[in-house]
């Protein structure tokens, strides 16, 4: 981790809100839905930022903003305000919030990695493992069959999936299986940032720490920051450099991990680390 | 229908068949768009050919000479009523000898003879959206088409080759027009797709149920999709031969005979076929 670096992304005044919103939403906000005018505000005034090789978690009770955070970065969501900039998008200087639809599509595609928590969202279960890879380099412009199937080969072994089941759809994978394809799905084509939206969530035990050690090993051997959300502080613990929690859609505290956790400042970040451990 | 007295030159009325030839000029200006168009009622189902109907009903005049061929066939009943209907109504001449013809109206195939730039080859059309296989939404197609986002088709591709190792698609097998709009050929085989590429004559698509034309102007670049290194093939019929002709060159439909077990294979284009024997009876 280069804190010292630009950051691979930065996020500034991130706002989603659902609603028109009124002058006691901007005043008197206590929870993220105005009791006058019923706007419910997502994300208020979000800013976080990446650096090379970082991993920052972010954790929040349902309902807090974290995925809406995600699903913003990931074009799945439009934001009502802020910016946000990548490095691997115009060197950082133009935010990719306002990039064409094309633009937007390479850097999904390129720069960005995403692992959904329910793999319905991020694979094509009907399709085989290796073209759910292929995906990806296609739509980065790749034309090459066997070049695709080698990458295909590479990165499914990397996430310890047999080469002999790449022609297998992941429909017919364990869920812990389709998560290590997402994974390398989302690792295709190099991406400078990986967003991992919950995913361990819905694992058992086991298959969780296969799926953390295998973030860990990628993490060490890709050199890739992570944008890592969960509601589970044990990951939090275990992979994230940094931690932000985040409240009613807005940060309330963050810090190094080990500081969060073992000295919360926040009443509620107090709470949640006493409840859980 | 025993008379035409009744009925306007060509079936359709005369704005309908104007309309539609805007949407053809339209489509001859942006090869591979597809272009929406109202499409007419006819006395025939939706789905049997309405889309091509309206094409040569618009298009042709007493000059013109008609061919109707159903999957190479001028014999099927599907061609031999579309030709009664169109002679009902033009008093046009119609054909089948292919050099002949001035308007072509086909389902499903390209004749043999290479066409000339005096003759239009129309297409009956079922699906015209090469993205419908992937993408059941027309509004997201149109968006995939206006940003020229055409990976999910390239990775039906990929997966055929994946799971069979070669790429499976026999028809409708999708081609790139003049390096913008991914096409689908109507679903002619994919051993016709080649004489779409620099051909002399004009080719127009017509969609009836789904309400879309679309072209391929004379002399345009019609490729059809390939990965660099598993190049596009055409089916091959190495080995065989027609029955009738003796032609190795042509496509050829797989007959099976239940009573003798006997698998034999004769050229699908029948008038390319009673020509090459006529010429050899000569």
């Amino acid at each position: 981790m280069q804190l010292n670096e630009k950051p691979v992304l930065q996020v500034k005044n991130l706002t989603v809100r659902y609603g028109d919103g009124c002058p006691h939403c901007q005043e008197k906000l206590e929870k993220n839905r105005c009791t006058v005018c019923g706007t419910v505000w997502a994300a208020n005034d979000v800013s976080i930022d990446v650096y090379p090789g970082e991993v920052l978690g972010i954790v929040g009770e349902s309902g807090s903003g974290k995925s809406t955070l995600m699903q913003s970065l990931y074009f799945d969501l439009e934001p009502t305000s802020g910016s946000a900039f990548l490095s691997g998008y115009h060197n950082g200087e133009d935010s990719i919030w306002n990039a064409s639809a094309a633009e937007k599509r390479n850097i999904k595609n390129c720069v960005m990695g995403m692992v959904y928590q329910n793999p319905v969202r991020g694979l094509r279960m009907d399709y085989s493992a290796a073209s759910n890879i292929a995906e990806k380099l296609i739509a980065a412009g790749n034309r090459e069959a066997g070049f695709m199937t080698e990458r295909a080969k590479e990165l499914l072994t990397s996430v310890e999936i047999l080469t002999s089941r790449m022609g297998e759809a992941p429909k017919n994978f364990s869920g812990g299986m389709q998560q290590r394809v997402q994974i390398s799905k989302a690792l295709a084509n190099n991406p400078s940032i990986l967003l991992l939206d919950e995913v361990t969530t819905g694992l058992d035990l086991s298959v969780q720490a296969r799926v953390l050690d295998l973030i860990r090993r990628i993490r060490a051997q890709y050199g890739i920051s992570i944008l890592l959300v969960s509601h589970d502080l044990a990951v939090i613990r275990m992979l994230a450099d940094r931690t932000v929690v985040m409240l009613d859609g807005r940060i309330i505290e963050s810090g190094l991990t080990d500081q969060i956790l073992e000295d919360p400042q926040h009443a509620y970040t107090q709470q949640l680390v006493h409840s859980l451990l | 229908m025993k008379s035409a007295e009744n009925y306007n030159y060509a079936f359709l009325d005369e704005g309908s068949k104007r309309e539609i030839r805007r949407c053809v000029l339209k489509a001859v200006a942006i090869p591979g768009y597809q272009v929406p168009f109202g499409s007419r009622e006819l006395p025939i189902g939706r789905g049997w050919g309405t889309g091509g109907i309206q094409l040569t009903l618009s298009l042709i005049g007493p000059d013109d000479t008609l061919k109707v061929i159903d999957q190479g066939s001028d014999e099927s009943v599907n061609a031999v009523n579309i030709k009664k209907f169109v002679r009902l109504t033009t008093n046009a001449e119609v054909t089948s000898d292919t050099r002949k013809a001035t308007l072509i109206q086909s389902r499903h195939r390209i004749p043999e003879i290479p066409l000339e730039n005096n003759q239009i080859l129309i297409f009956q059309v079922p699906i015209p959206e090469p993205l419908r296989i992937v993408e059941p939404r027309e509004e997201v197609t149109r968006k995939m088409h206006a940003e020229k986002d055409y990976a999910p088709i390239w990775l039906q591709l990929y997966e055929s080759i994946i799971r069979y190792g070669k790429v499976t698609i026999s028809t409708e097998y999708p081609c790139t027009v003049e390096n913008r709009y991914i096409m689908n050929p109507s679903p002619i085989p994919k051993f016709d797709n080649p004489k779409l590429h620099m051909s002399k004559c004009l080719y127009l698509f017509g969609a009836g149920r789904e309400k879309k034309i679309y072209a391929v102007p004379p002399y345009t670049n019609v490729v059809s999709l390939a990965f660099d290194d598993v190049p596009f093939e055409r089916e091959s019929f190495k080995g065989k031969k027609c029955r009738l002709c003796g032609s190795t060159d042509t496509y050829l439909d797989e007959i099976f005979d239940s009573e003798t077990g006997e698998r034999f294979y004769q050229c699908s284009d029948t008038s390319y076929c009673r020509e090459v024997r006529l010429n050899a009876a000569e």
